[in-house]
């Protein structure tokens, strides 16, 4: 092994990075070292793609500095960053079909020749050069339209790299390949290395990160927990690290009485989003799905009120069956759901609040279909100071509110409706610690008062300090049905990854 | 229940600025004191102008427009739009023609009328809501397709001989120099008023309007509302055509063209955005009498009909762009 010790190429030293009512970052360090991979670790929401924005000159931190080789440096701009060498391979680089391969590589910075115009024979070349660097046998004069998938990868990986990079960031790279080209990108990381560049490496599968990284950084909720040599530490450490402040961090779950059966999915199919899926779901119950980004559980939830049907499947609702066609019938079912998509699925963020609250509640508030203000806006205040929502008037746009305070209208329009069954999709992503404990509590007020909670996270602390039990969603199906001691970050961290599950993996 | 007691949060007023506050800064009131100064330019600019049988014909100028505006206020508020009206007054009109040519009444032929405008409207309504069609594509389809076929019915002729009494509609007058039209005006300016602006289904049409995802994740019927606004304006598009033909006293393929652009003026003049959303009726009435008297004071000045469409699109695009640039030279400062 090759092990350099000298001076980390980039280094980030105490970035602060703040939105309205969120610490994104809180005086985070990161080093990245010439020929080295160093995996940034963390959960969904500890601050890893709002570092790569930070990295590649997106956002600007609010404290903190950036060194390069040792010296501060402001990227100011993405093409800052770009000729600061530092370059990032996206999850989904935008591409242009009717390009030529080279035309794709060098876009935005195509070396010029007379008058200042493009030279096509520069740019092949170039292009050429590029591609043989990484492996690619792929012609550069070549439309990207006649290239398979794999391949147009691999032009995303030149065009990343057609700068003078020196660093390279990966962020989830091997998310939607096949085997195969996963095998090939470790042999790109490989080339990479033996060129010097200092690799930033994201993912959230364990075994590609002890395969390929020379060096670890764990980030948990915006703050660094911790760096290191990957070779000096476990699989089972690193979750800790990852998840670790899950047993001390306090979650107002209280003891609720679990009822009857209220819901029950029989085998829910979709042609494309998930399979098979079978659960109940009973009185006073707060169930959790986890998963990684992509599992299907959106859908699934979103199936369940009728916004996608599905292919194949019953649902019953306190023992009868129930066909839900939209989110109407779904609401006169009692059946509710608070999307992960506020601005755009959940609220109606120009109108006023006290109208976004009664909404799906207007046959209540009003009399022969006539609008009774004085009624909506009591119906409106009764549930939004219950959720301790804080805004100057009720007839405020909710536009104009926090994140958490906006869920808090969400939340309370549904609650309006007095449902059964209350579906919560990543209720406490993107809002404040304050708003986030005040839905905790809330819900689980809720559930001890006989309600049904179905709550999707990502966020294992959240999971397990809310669920009275926890189903694992991996690639549209149910990987894993879990209760009570068998609960632990360890146990969703491998089935929602896939990894580990027999106890192989170590 | 305990949970008021557990979880009590802290009071939220119902509103801050009071209505009234509200009211004098709105876009309303900025019309209506456009509409008021052009009454006052042009009762100096001609001596004919304020004299009440001459106010009385400038009615027509509007009236008809607006009684498709109020519907089609409704639709582009809720984010769609419908530019094949005037053709459906092409169309309707012939098939009244028709109606009248076999020899059948009055009702009939006003039945005839209404209930083609609907089905017009059904048209262009399932291949929006159904066919998930932009509704502008569908309805400059259509707007070809309705006066076409009136054209192939038609053709160089025309019809002519409606009956006495369906005069009543275009041409009479309920009391002194009140029109029948101008009635019918009114009576749809506080239905549509209410409509959108006391009724769940209002309420809805700007919940649709504002966020379509959002309307529909709240469980209102997305596709049935709009659906409901194109039957709306397929049927004041027959009303309109029964007013219109009733007041020519004829039918001619060629009748009300290029009246959708002006219906669509009079909408957008009177507040409502052309991307959904917002609007108001009261914006919309007042818009109607503004575009009337402008119209009308030209015309009593013997403007050219080629002027006065400037004159309107200026109108427009001036009172469009005031508060904007007012908004812009306070930021400057």
């Amino acid at each position: 092994m090759n092990i350099q010790t000298d001076a980390p190429v980039l280094a980030l030293d105490g970035i602060i990075k703040t939105f309205p009512g969120v610490r994104a970052l809180d005086q985070v360090n990161l080093s990245l070292y010439a020929g080295e991979v160093t995996s940034l670790v963390g959960e969904n929401g500890a601050g890893k793609s709002t570092v790569v924005k930070i990295l590649t000159g997106i956002y600007q931190p609010d404290g903190g500095s950036i060194l390069l080789d040792g010296k501060p440096v402001v990227f100011a701009t993405s093409q800052d960053a770009a000729r600061g060498g530092v370059t990032a391979i996206h999850q989904e680089t935008v591409l242009f079909d009717e390009l030529s391969v080279a035309e794709n590589i060098f876009i935005g910075h195509a070396p010029r020749g007379m008058f200042g115009l493009i030279d096509h024979a520069e740019m092949r070349r170039k292009a050429g050069e590029i591609l043989g660097g990484i492996g690619a046998a792929i012609d550069p004069g070549v439309k990207l339209k006649d290239l398979g998938i794999a391949s147009r990868h691999l032009v995303a990986i030149a065009r990343a790299l057609s700068v003078e990079a020196r660093v390279v960031i990966m962020d989830e790279p091997t998310a939607a390949l096949s085997q195969k080209e996963i095998e090939e990108l470790y042999a790109l990381v490989a080339t990479l290395k033996e060129q010097g560049k200092a690799i930033l490496f994201i993912s959230h599968k364990f075994d590609e990160i002890f395969r390929i990284s020379d060096r670890y950084t764990v980030f948990r909720d915006g703050q660094f927990v911790g760096a290191g040599r990957i070779d000096e530490i476990s699989e089972g450490e690193l979750v800790q690290m990852m998840v670790g402040r899950a047993v001390d961090q306090i979650f107002p779950k209280r003891a609720a009485v679990i009822g009857e059966e209220v819901l029950k999915v029989v085998g829910y199919s979709h042609p494309t989003e998930f399979e098979d899926i079978s659960f109940t779901l009973r009185r006073g119950e707060i169930l959790g799905f986890y998963g990684l980004v992509g599992a299907g559980r959106s859908e699934l939830m979103q199936s369940l009120i009728g916004i996608t049907r599905p292919a194949k499947g019953v649902s019953r609702i306190e023992g009868k069956i129930t066909v839900i066609r939209s989110p109407a019938d779904a609401i006169d079912a009692g059946i509710v759901y608070v999307p992960e998509d506020r601005g755009r699925q959940g609220a109606i963020i120009d109108m006023p609040i006290f109208q976004n609250v009664t909404l799906p509640s207007l046959s209540r508030t009003s009399r022969r279909g006539f609008i009774r203000l004085a009624e909506e806006f009591a119906l409106a205040r009764e549930y939004t100071e219950r959720l301790d929502l804080r805004a100057a008037s009720l007839d405020t746009p909710v536009g104009s509110l926090s994140g958490g305070n906006q869920q808090k209208v969400v939340i309370a329009k549904w609650l309006a409706t007095k449902p059964r069954v209350i579906i919560l999709d990543e209720p406490t992503k993107g809002i404040d610690i304050g708003s986030k404990a005040a839905v905790h509590d809330f819900m689980s007020e809720l559930a001890s008062q006989g309600l049904s909670v179905i709550m999707v996270s990502s966020e294992i602390p959240e999971i397990l300090g809310m669920s009275d039990r926890v189903i694992v969603m991996r690639e549209g199906r149910i990987a894993a049905e879990l209760e009570g001691a068998d609960m632990t970050p360890e146990t969703l961290v491998r089935h929602a990854a896939g990894i580990g599950v027999s106890g192989a993996a170590a | 229940m305990s949970l008021t007691d557990t979880v009590q949060g802290r009071h939220i007023p119902d509103q801050l600025r009071s209505t009234l506050d509200r009211r004098l800064k709105s876009w309303e009131s900025l019309l209506l004191l456009v509409a008021i100064g052009i009454f006052v330019v042009n009762s100096f600019a001609s001596p004919y102008f304020l004299n009440a049988w001459n106010l009385s014909d400038a009615t027509f100028n509007f009236t008809e427009k607006a009684m498709i505006a109020f519907a089609m206020a409704l639709l582009i508020i809720s984010g769609e739009i419908d530019l094949s009206v005037a053709s459906i007054i092409a169309l309707v009109s012939t098939a009244m023609g028709l109606v009248m040519e076999a020899g059948l009444g009055t009702p009939v032929i006003v039945l005839t009328g209404l209930l083609t405008g609907l089905v017009c409207g059904a048209f262009n309504g399932l291949l929006v809501t159904r066919l998930g069609l932009p509704s502008i594509v569908v309805t400059i389809g259509t707007m070809s397709l309705f006066r076409g076929i009136s054209y192939i019915i038609l053709g160089d002729g025309a019809f002519r001989g409606y009956p006495a009494d369906f005069a009543w509609f275009g041409q009479g007058y309920v009391f002194w120099v009140i029109s029948v039209e101008l009635v019918i005006f009114a009576i749809l300016a506080v239905i549509y008023g209410v409509i959108l602006h006391k009724t769940n289904f209002g309420r809805m049409v700007y919940a649709v309007g504002n966020n379509p995802t959002g309307a529909l994740f709240s469980g209102i019927r997305v596709e049935r509302v709009k659906l409901t606004l194109f039957l709306l304006t397929g049927l004041m598009s027959g009303l309109a055509a029964v007013c219109l033909t009733s007041r020519l006293g004829s039918t001619r393929p060629s009748i009300a063209t290029g009246m959708e652009l002006e219906v669509v003026t009079m909408v957008v003049l009177g507040g409502v955005n052309i991307l959904g959303g917002s609007g108001s009726i009261p914006g919309v009435v007042i818009a109607a009498f503004v575009m009337g008297l402008v119209t009308f004071g030209l015309g009593l000045l013997n403007v050219p009909g080629i002027v006065m469409s400037i004159f309107i699109g200026l109108l427009l695009i001036g009172v469009i762009a005031l508060p904007r640039l007012w908004a812009m030279s306070r930021k400057g400062r």
